[in-house]
């Protein structure tokens, strides 16, 4: 009967396997049958599944009565990897987790590297600051991604075209600060990799003025617009004790209207000292974790700010601990093939000093040892709690690194919101997670 | 108490750098002594309530780093995890997940699942610690507890190997169905290859000198 589709006979009925071409075929042969229920398997790759994956959908009819995520394809094993690397080069590691917000995978690891050191009271103010500044500024750029591919996922082509254009003026500045847009490693055990360049917190200023007034222009163009607003409202709806007992954080648990917020509950890096309001919505659906998303911006913004009065004041202070046990031992600067040791450092363990040397090559190929112990520190990350579970056995490598992803645990929720709804829904429901699979799949 | 000697790892050969005679000695946590400060008592008190026997549930309880760690019994792990959650000093609503670390030197309890519990009401932080043997590796699923377990239960096993008795679906999760052993276990080995330049090879990181 069927030209494409076979079908064969299980225990629960005639299955048919399609392939694409064949719809027609199928849907005449289903027509009499007396149940219509589909498996309809969507990604890993797939236009609308925010990266690598898979969700395995049962449907009667247009309405989802099953969903299932099937991840692991990103499963890179970073982890493990990192048990065999130095402290120091663990870094480089978890910076490409979740690649869109690199700064805050760095930041946790090196937080917890430091709390097992026992350095954490010793690190500079400067480093402290600039760490602030590069999250506030990742945060940006990252809701920048998920606004724009959110939008694009539900079929509006033009915010992604503005958001990306805001994003790469903040992965401009990311560049000229690490020498990379992204997975750049700056953050480091100890402070960070080297100062700001000069006169950077002026053109930081510049871009802060630009992208507010960006802000209000990209916003208008989705909010009120009534195909989006459709697409959005009560759409993936999650209350507060779904959230709780999945575990869910960042902007989709504030839209329940909690206002559970790292950096005002549990400040680190020095949080407390910055004035930014918490953003919540009541709305638990797609619309109010946009909507959260577009005004954390603002918030960013503001943050900025102060990182920049705070840097204009302390010009020149270190941004590395002064323990040189720890600090890694070259002064990096930007030369004409990218960033690199300095030339002074260079000259002067190569002509001067033969223990510094001596100190510079123990320090890199050994690296430093950590004391016994295990830590867990916390940041909040654009997606909610990013979490790092790090244990030192006392050697020079870590012995266990987990990373509690946020886009792991946040990404379970999924069929809580979409069972029930239907299928096009889905899409909204995954885009306002906004997992990025590095992070899940690690 | 165990012991590392020398700096490079090597053994038997002549070690130049005059560190070969080191010894260093590991540190090992043993439980804590009262008081604990800060909320840490508070939660040992309302457990002990709950458990007037200290070892009926609880094997050690550490504090490290101000962190609290408590080593809970696996038999007990479901009931300590409910008074854990609803009581009301102590209301940790939410479990922000759980991996598994390998200690294969820790004879009769090689395989630790290490939970984070945080209490949104109290704004306060937990960590529990479960440890079995890798021959018998079985630990009571929280699932029925925490749902948001649930991923975070799949990827101990598919990691570690540690089975959560009564978990709706324990399935690999990261790695493919079908992969043999579990990746995250200290025997496993990285299986890296080495990295080749025009008259040299570099050794994978598994295989390098290494620096202990």
């Amino acid at each position: 009967m069927s030209t494409y589709a076979s079908s064969r006979e299980t225990t629960e009925g005639t299955v048919y396997s399609v392939t694409g071409g064949d719809w027609e075929s199928v849907s005449q042969e289903i027509g009499s049958a007396k149940e219509e229920r589909v498996v309809l398997n969507m990604g890993p790759q797939h236009p609308s599944t925010h990266g690598v994956l898979r969700l395995m959908l049962e449907l009667e009819g247009e309405t989802i009565t099953e969903l299932r995520c099937g991840i692991g394809y990103l499963h890179t094993g970073i982890e493990k990897n990192m048990e065999y690397r130095s402290w120091t080069q663990g870094v480089t590691f978890v910076t490409r987790m979740d690649y869109l917000s690199p700064l805050f995978n760095e930041t946790v690891y090196c937080l917890g590297v430091e709390k097992l050191l026992g350095i954490t009271e010793d690190l500079p103010e400067r480093a402290t600051v600039i760490r602030v500044l590069m999250m506030e500024l990742n945060r940006i750029s990252s809701h920048m991604v998920a606004l724009g591919t959110g939008a694009l996922e539900l079929g509006a082509m033009a915010p992604m075209f503005f958001t990306f254009r805001e994003r790469e003026k903040v992965l401009e500045i990311f560049e000229q600060v690490t020498g990379l847009r992204m997975n750049m490693a700056y953050i480091r055990p100890g402070g960070v990799a080297q100062d700001l360049p000069e006169a950077m917190t002026g053109q930081i200023r510049t871009l802060v003025k630009d992208l507010r007034k960006n802000f209000k222009d990209n916003a208008t163009l989705l909010v009120g617009n009534s195909i989006w607003m459709k697409r959005t409202k009560d759409i993936g709806y999650l209350d507060l004790a779904g959230c709780i007992t999945l575990g869910v954080t960042g902007p989709v648990l504030r839209a329940t209207g909690m206002p559970w917020d790292l950096r005002k509950t549990e400040p680190y890096c020095g949080y407390e000292n910055y004035d930014f309001d918490v953003i919540t919505a009541d709305t638990s659906d797609v619309y109010g974790r946009f909507l959260i998303r577009m005004q954390e911006l603002e918030q960013s913004l503001r943050i900025i700010e102060q990182c920049c009065d705070k840097l204009d004041k302390s010009e020149g202070a270190p941004v590395m601990v002064a323990d040189k046990k720890i600090a890694w031992p070259a002064q990096l600067s930007i030369g004409s093939d990218g960033v690199g040791n300095s030339l002074d450092h260079i000259r002067q363990i190569m002509g001067t000093s033969m223990e510094s040397l001596i100190h510079h090559f123990k320090l890199v190929t050994e690296g430093f040892r950590v004391p016994a112990g295990q830590v867990y520190t916390a940041v909040e990350s654009p997606r909610g709690e990013l979490g790092a579970h790090i244990v030192s056995d006392g050697g020079t490598r870590p012995y266990r690194v987990h990373f509690r992803a946020p886009s792991f645990s946040n990404l379970q929720s999924t069929s809580a919101m979409c069972e029930g709804s239907l299928i096009a829904d889905v899409v909204g429901a995954v885009a306002s997670i906004d997992p990025v699979m590095g992070d899940v799949d690690r | 108490m165990s012991e590392d000697t020398g700096l490079f790892g090597a053994e038997g050969t002549g070690d130049t750098s005059g560190y070969g005679g080191l010894v260093r000695a590991k540190a090992n946590l043993g439980s804590s002594e009262r008081p604990f400060g800060s909320y840490f008592d508070e939660i040992a008190d309302e457990i002990e309530k709950a458990f007037p026997e200290f070892n009926e549930a609880i094997e050690k309880i550490v504090v490290d780093r101000g962190e609290l760690t408590l080593h809970i019994k696996s038999e007990k792990l479901v009931e300590v995890a409910k008074i854990l959650r609803d009581r009301e000093t102590l209301r940790f609503e939410v479990c922000l997940g759980l991996n598994g670390v390998h200690y294969p030197e820790d004879t009769g309890r090689e395989l630790h699942a290490v939970y984070a519990l945080l209490s949104m009401t109290h704004n306060r932080r937990l960590r529990i610690e479960v440890s079995v043997p890798e021959s018998d590796p079985k630990i009571p699923s929280l699932v029925e507890v925490w749902a948001g377990t649930n991923w975070h239960e799949r990827e101990a096993y598919d990691m570690f190997g540690i089975i959560f008795v009564g978990h709706p679906a324990l399935t690999r999760i990261l790695m493919p169905d079908d992969w043999p052993g579990h990746p995250q276990r200290k025997d496993y080995p990285l299986g890296g290859i080495p990295v080749e330049y025009i008259g040299a090879t570099i050794p994978a990181p598994d295989n390098r000198r290494s620096y202990r």
